[in-house]
């Protein structure tokens, strides 16, 4: 059995349409079987409600008298790009206020726009012959802009990688706050509600197709940014008229030490025309896998402390290596439900129509990294490699000669085997020699947790070290844990001046 | 039920806290204390029968006493149920009903306010004391 759109469109217009959340769909499957299901049912509605920092708004403010060439542009003191025409602008989400900093962003003059209120816009210019005025400051109203459409280059995100934190300190990411030593795990996104997830071939899911976006109908654009379906986290570009939108389904946020963000109600509607549309429909949260991944390890390539299903994620704890780590999300469930609900009620009040895609999206792509050209600094490239060091038996008064002879302040302290063991600074000596009672050999006062770094890691990661633990020298060692060479504060001016500043 | 007691260390460094547990036997549960060298405010939770008799006690000992009011406010039209909340609370505050929905117990908050810094939509605040 097969049916098509114009089947499913006819049954739409005569309100005979049978429309289920995709919620609903695996239970209606397992209850009917897949042919009867494919009987049963028409449309399975999707609906997903997250941060989507890819997110944005095309403004045009019409122009002004004497007219002016928009060349910078601001909303409530967040800069809006301003190089397209002379009163367009796109003022993208994640983009941040002069003056509130984090707490205040693109995503917020969204909101504002949507729920009614006041933006203030200020605007400069050179001045041209056919544009004269410099600058303009006003007072807008999202009904006194001529358009306000929102385009959101990456939306809809087919599933996000949960996230945790093995390290000894609290870590604010844009996966929320990750507690130390993995004592919680934080996810994203709704699941089988999940668009892409319902349609991971892309049949149905395409340029051209109506969509529930920010509580008003919108269209997929298509494929979205960074689109890497061939791994399973496949994205859609979409578009909506921003003045038909509600503040329910628009939210700006603040994920605090990270930065702004926007949460969007996103929902697609799946048409039910075959066999393989039902079962792609019935997938359940069990079928959707996520790794964990280690924001505590700063590199692109994180560790995985796991893999999971999203009906894990959602009971609220799961076990890794004996230990039961708490599990909470960012996105919201409920919202989600309540798009794929409304979605189904525009659907059933045949307020919209079902449409394949124009274009199709491309099923197998797969996201490449950026491609550098131009590597920055690492440590070895800075280093000191005249390392002065001291075996830690040696005596405190040895210590001192050799700090005044190395002219450093920080001495490594090594084992019988060339091990770093611990570190002494010149501060520790002076507090030797002001209160002698501790001992008189160099392993009675050395620090034994050093912080180190390697010679390949990138300078910026071993300047966040400093900073983090207050300090103004790392010991830089191989596997073995010989030192190999210092990293102090003073070597970081090597980066001023140099080949890096190019 | 929990107190918030203060104190000055003027007077010595006397362990009032201490005290109260070996002269009433009650077993004080200290949840957040910030004690430096010249005062301290402590947040302690007790079984709520022995209110009277601890707060008396503590009095006795220099402390000034009150029952703990504030607590966290959600305002509700800028929650979205979101969660971020949840696993991050220490006092496991938070929690979605079948519905998905927010749901907390203020009794069991010690105020540690990690939830007012991350809220994502700024919907938590503490609620101020009258």
């Amino acid at each position: 059995m097969h049916k098509s759109i114009g089947e499913i469109n006819r049954k739409i217009h005569d309100g005979s349409v049978r429309v289920v959340t995709a919620e609903e769909m695996p239970f209606i499957v397992e209850e009917l079987g897949e042919e009867g299901a494919l009987k049963e049912v028409d449309v399975v509605t999707t609906g997903t409600f997250g941060a989507m920092c890819s997110s944005g708004a095309f403004l045009n403010f019409g122009h002004a008298d004497p007219p002016i060439r928009m060349e910078r542009v601001w909303l409530n003191d967040v800069e809006a790009y301003g190089g397209i025409a002379a009163v367009d602008a796109y003022i993208g989400a994640t983009q941040k206020s002069t003056t509130l900093e984090d707490e205040y962003g693109g995503a917020h003059v969204i909101e504002d726009f949507i729920t009614g209120k006041s933006v203030e816009m200020r605007a400069i210019s050179r001045g041209t012959d056919c544009y004269p005025r410099r600058t303009i400051t006003t007072e807008l109203l999202l009904e006194n802009l001529n358009e306000a459409i929102m385009c959101n280059p990456r939306n809809g995100y087919q599933r996000y990688n949960a996230a945790s934190n093995s390290t000894d300190r609290t870590l604010h990411t844009y996966m929320g706050m990750l507690l130390p030593n993995r004592g919680n795990i934080t996810y994203s996104g709704s699941g089988l509600l999940n668009p892409i997830s319902n349609d991971p071939q892309f049949r149905m899911i395409g340029s051209g197709v109506p969509i529930f976006l920010g509580g008003t109908a919108g269209m997929i654009v298509g494929q979205g940014t960074q689109h890497s379906p061939a791994s399973g986290f496949g994205t859609l570009m979409v578009t909506g008229d921003m003045k038909a939108m509600s503040g329910d389904y628009i939210r700006a946020a603040t994920m605090t030490g990270y930065g702004v963000t926007l949460y969007v109600g996103l929902g697609v509607p799946i048409p039910i025309t075959d066999l393989d549309m039902v079962r792609r429909t019935a997938v359940r949260d069990e079928d959707i896998e996520v790794d964990i991944i280690d924001y505590g390890v700063p590199q692109r390539s994180r560790p995985t402390l796991g893999r999971v299903n999203y009906a894990e994620l959602k009971s609220g704890s799961i076990e890794i290596g004996g230990e039961e780590i708490r599990t909470s999300s960012l996105s919201s469930f409920r919202r989600a439900r309540q798009v794929a609900e409304e979605l189904k009620h525009w659907i059933e009040g045949g307020k919209m129509e079902m449409m394949l895609p124009t274009r199709p999206i491309d099923p197998v792509k797969s996201a490449q990294p950026m491609r550098e050209t131009v590597q920055g600094p690492r440590v070895l490239d800075i280093m000191d490699t005249r390392v002065v060091s001291i075996m830690e038996t040696e005596e405190i008064a040895t210590a001192a000669k050799k700090l005044l002879k190395g002219e450093t302040n920080h001495l490594p302290v090594l084992d019988s085997d060339g091990k770093l063991v611990g570190i002494v600074t010149t501060y520790d000596i002076s507090k030797a020699v002001v209160n002698p009672t501790k001992g008189s050999r160099v392993m009675d006062i050395m620090k034994r947790k050093v912080v180190t770094t390697v010679a390949d890691e990138a300078v910026d990661i071993a300047v966040q070290k400093l900073e983090r633990h207050n300090i103004s020298a790392l010991p830089v060692v191989d596997q073995e844990r010989q030192v190999i060479g210092m990293l102090t504060a003073m070597n970081l001016g090597k980066l001023f001046g140099g080949r890096w500043l190019k | 039920m929990k107190l918030v007691v203060t104190f000055s260390r003027k007077a010595g460094k006397k362990p009032i806290i201490a005290q109260v547990v070996r002269d009433t036997g009650i077993l004080i549960n200290v949840e957040r204390a910030m004690i430096d060298s010249s005062e301290g405010e402590a947040l302690i939770d007790i079984p709520d029968e022995s209110c009277t008799l601890v707060k008396e006690r503590l009095a006795d000992l220099g402390a000034s006493v009150r029952i703990l009011e504030a607590g966290i406010f959600l305002d509700e039209s800028e929650c979205v149920d979101c969660g971020a909340c949840i696993t991050i609370c220490p006092q496991e505050v938070f929690w979605f009903d079948d519905d998905w929905k927010l749901q907390m117990d203020e009794s069991k908050c010690v105020l540690c306010g990690r939830c007012i810094e991350i809220c994502p939509h700024r919907a938590l605040s503490q609620k101020s004391e009258s």
